[in-house]
């Protein structure tokens, strides 16, 4: 049973098992702390986590390695958390398989945890049951004699309480005690399709125990179609034989709960009272909405602080590299290809650690299951869940970390379609490029007396996403396909004080797997866009490359050495007024080299390559880079747009709106940008996936290309439809 | 002891389903007609015999809570339609 390893230490692996809501996670973080990390379970997007602890126990030192396991109710899985959890449970010969399971118990209900543990306990698994939340049930006068309990089910029985630091030691010690397997059976299932029983032992493994062999006559029965037939020719009813076992089950844990506990536990007076408000008809709604607002808000306001400190310090370090390293192809390629996908990777972090806080304090406090419960009907007319509520509403200011909190849905079609339509709510980096072109196809006019025109048009843009949303989930019900059948049985927990270290832990967790995971993705794509405008085809790009690296070198090198040798007191007014004009004829001429430069880039001959295809929604060949370059994050079109015309940057959009302005049509002198190509553009930017940041997300909470490429796919067809409608309409 | 007829009330079984319970309403489970949705439920402890209370209905009167054997489930109102209870009611 233990394994000792060269290094001296004895090694354990432990897996907690549990209810959801009974505070497994909580008991997780007591016991690693900082020493856990996220993964997936093979095969599937469940979060595995995992850590290890050290211990000294008597003399001798162990090494703890826990797994947490996505809580269940049974071992009958019903959904792929489930599934996962049963299976590492049932899995012997998996390395992984657990030397010691801790069962992890809510003390205030202890009734059906108990219907867990007694499965546990029948598949012969060493394990420990830890009566968590005690201090909760004996605040309600909920007693119960844990060493009758213990002596009663025949294994280890500690009472702890993960949120306030009790027994987590005694729970410790026990972990590190002589293993052994439960002492006595919880039910005895002899009388349960016995004949399905003897089928296993026989042609499996004669030493299961008659659970075990029960148990795996389920799973057969389920995926095994040879065995499906054998076990029915054995008259196994598995309907049958799981609610005879539940009822065994319930009639064992009745005579356990009245031997071992005092009166049952009275559910908190304060949660009652919560309740009659959280979930009123009107209060409900107002008060689910106005915690949005300030959820929306915060990702919104908040965030823009620390991504703007991000922003500047990679900008300082761009430039710095770029002057302190020797000029060339590699410096390029680490300053404006990897530095800059980094930056666009590192600039999420505030918005997905913002997003966490709260997703974390709502559902440690227990308010989330409310939410599901008020949302639950308005949500499911479209095929969505209740739980959707809450990535579709944080889509308003990103859709990275509103997809990254899909994860709670269990149902896999419903989180399917949330993660399909979350990307069409107006993101918050579609707001430059909306503000910039309402201003300039939008005229700036005041209409029913209040109401600004422009103002309305960003309404509508907003209103537009929310809408398409919805629209979008209601035709993918209709066209995806569900595995499993979506309930909605669950459990509405008491409310408790938020742990501020189990949000903290959330937080830390999604940011490590956002940079991790979705970053590798992010930095590539960034680094074939970057290709894409520093390379060109033919001699012209590379004699335009020449001219601007000449025209740097010249005035950066020789005429700024030149002025800021003198001292400032020598710098007369004249020679002063010489460099403003001589540094701004320089940056111009650079701009003007750096949009030729674009224009002879690949990029430019893929823009002018789709401009027979973006013709028709209105749309020329300068637009079409900005369409490509917009790939990296939807902002960025401001800021190729500034490229393209040799005015203004990002930081003052002035200059560009005045250029954009003034574009006439080469051939019928017209101007370019008018209400049908602005509104066009605008259609086309809510409606187009132009970001790869979501597109890496969606792979990584999906498994798979398939997914993304989809929603490429249609939110492009979209895109297309609605700019082509518009345009023809408007022209 | 002698209990005047009059002031004796008489107490009948109504058969029914967990849907039709309104609020704080109590009343025993008997009995599954959908049996998928029986064995979730027999493993949250709606076993029959348990007493249920009709905890509170969510606004547009779907999904519903219900108070089971020491704490609150919450389920569509199509799901609870599958349990069949019986409610204890004075004879009329």
């Amino acid at each position: 049973m233990e394994n000792k390893k060269t290094d001296g230490f004895i090694h354990r692996k432990i897996a907690l098992v549990g209810n959801p809501n009974s505070g497994k996670s909580t008991l997780f973080n007591a016991l690693t702390g900082l020493h856990q990390k996220t993964g997936n379970f093979p095969g599937v997007t469940v979060d595995k986590k995992t850590g290890n602890a050290k211990k000294q126990f008597g003399n001798k030192t162990y090494t703890l390695h826990y797994t947490d396991l996505p809580g269940t109710y049974s071992l009958y899985p019903k959904s792929l958390d489930e599934e996962v959890a049963t299976r590492f449970l049932i899995e012997t010969e998996n390395e992984d398989f657990p030397d010691l399971v801790i069962i992890v118990a809510d003390a205030t209900n202890l009734k059906r945890s108990l219907f867990l543990a007694g499965q546990i306990i029948d598949l012969n698994i060493p394990c420990i049951l830890a009566l968590n939340m005690i201090d909760e049930a004996e605040k309600a006068h909920f007693y119960i004699d844990k060493d009758r309990l213990s002596n009663r089910l025949g294994i280890p029985v500690i009472a702890v309480s993960a949120r306030n630091n009790i027994g987590i030691e005694d729970l410790e010690n026990s972990i590190c005690r002589e293993i052994s397997e439960p002492a006595y059976r919880f039910i005895d299932p002899s009388n349960i399709a016995l004949e399905a029983q003897k089928l296993i032992k026989k042609e499996i493994n004669p030493a299961f125990k008659d659970f075990q062999a029960l148990h795996r006559a389920h799973r057969l029965f389920e995926t095994n179609i040879e065995w499906r037939e054998k076990l029915a020719a054995a008259d196994f009813s598995p309907t049958a034989a799981q609610a005879e076992e539940s009822l065994l089950r319930y009639s064992i844990i009745g005579e356990h709960i009245a031997e071992c506990t005092g009166k049952k536990a009275e559910r908190p007076a304060l949660t009652t009272k919560l309740d009659k408000v959280l979930t009123h008809k009107t209060w409900g709604y107002v008060i689910f909405l106005f915690l949005m607002v300030i959820v929306f808000q915060s990702i919104f306001y908040l965030a823009k602080f620390p991504m703007s400190w991000i922003e500047t310090g990679f900008a300082w370090m761009q430039s710095w590299c770029s002057n302190h390293f020797p000029a060339g192809i590699l410096t390029d390629l680490f300053v404006n290809g990897i530095l800059a996908g980094l930056s666009g990777v590192v600039v999420f972090i505030p918005q997905i650690a913002l997003l966490f806080f709260f997703i974390g304090l709502l559902e440690d406090s227990g308010y989330m299951s409310r939410v599901t419960f008020i949302m639950d009907k308005l949500m499911r007319r479209i095929g969505l869940h209740g739980r959707s509520v809450i990535p579709l509403m944080s889509g308003m200011a990103c859709a990275v970390p509103a997809i990254m909190s899909t994860r709670t849905i269990s149902n896999w079609k419903e989180r399917i379609i949330t993660i399909m339509v979350t990307p069409l709510m107006s993101c918050s980096a579609r707001l430059p490029v909306y503000t910039l072109l309402i201003s300039l196809v939008i005229p700036d006019k005041i209409v029913g007396g209040i109401f600004n025109l422009q103002g309305l048009a960003l309404m509508g843009m907003y209103l537009l996403g929310f809408v398409s949303a919805i629209g979008a989930a209601w035709v993918l019900n209709m066209l995806i396909k569900g595995k499993e059948k979506s309930w909605f049985i669950m459990e509405l927990p008491v409310y408790r004080m938020p742990k501020w270290s189990n949000v903290f832990y959330t937080i830390y967790e999604k940011v490590k797997v956002f940079l991790f995971d979705a970053g590798k993705i992010i930095v590539a794509i960034a680094i074939v866009l970057w290709v894409l405008a520093s390379f060109g085809p033919g001699e012209e790009f590379q004699k335009t490359q020449t001219k601007i690296d000449a025209l740097k070198q010249n005035f950066s090198k020789e005429y700024m050495d030149l002025y800021f040798a003198t001292t400032s007191a020598e710098r007369t007014i004249a020679l002063r007024k010489q460099f403003v004009i001589d540094s701004s004829a320089w940056s111009t001429g650079i701009k003007i080299l750096e949009s030729q430069k674009l224009e002879l880039s690949y990029a430019g001959h893929l823009g002018k390559l789709v401009e027979p295809i973006i013709r028709p929604i209105g749309f020329d060949w300068k637009m079409g880079i900005s369409l490509i370059t917009s790939l990296a994050a939807r902002e960025v079109f401001v800021g190729t747009m500034a490229t393209i015309y040799g005015a203004g940057d990002e930081n003052n959009t002035q200059p560009i709106r005045e250029r954009m302005r003034d574009e006439r049509d080469p051939e019928t002198g017209k101007p370019v940008y008018t209400i049908a190509t602005g509104i066009s553009l605008m259609l086309f930017y809510a409606f187009a996936m132009q970001c790869m940041s979501t597109i890496a997300v969606v792979h990584r909470e999906t498994k798979s290309w398939k997914w993304p490429i989809i929603q490429f796919t249609y939110m492009g067809i979209l895109a297309y439809l609605a700019s082509l409608f518009a345009y023809q309409l408007l022209k | 002891m002698n209990v005047p007829l009059s002031n004796l009330k008489i107490m009948v079984e109504i058969m029914d389903n967990l849907a039709s319970l309104s609020p704080g309403e109590k009343a025993v489970i008997d009995s599954f007609t959908d049996a998928e949705l029986s064995l979730k439920l027999l493993e949250m402890g709606c076993t029959p015999g348990e007493i249920v209370e009709l905890e509170k209905v969510a606004p547009f009167g779907d999904p519903i809570a219900i108070n089971i054997s020491g704490y609150v489930l919450s389920l569509r109102r199509a799901e609870a339609a599958t349990v069949n209870i019986r409610r204890i009611v004075p004879e009329k």
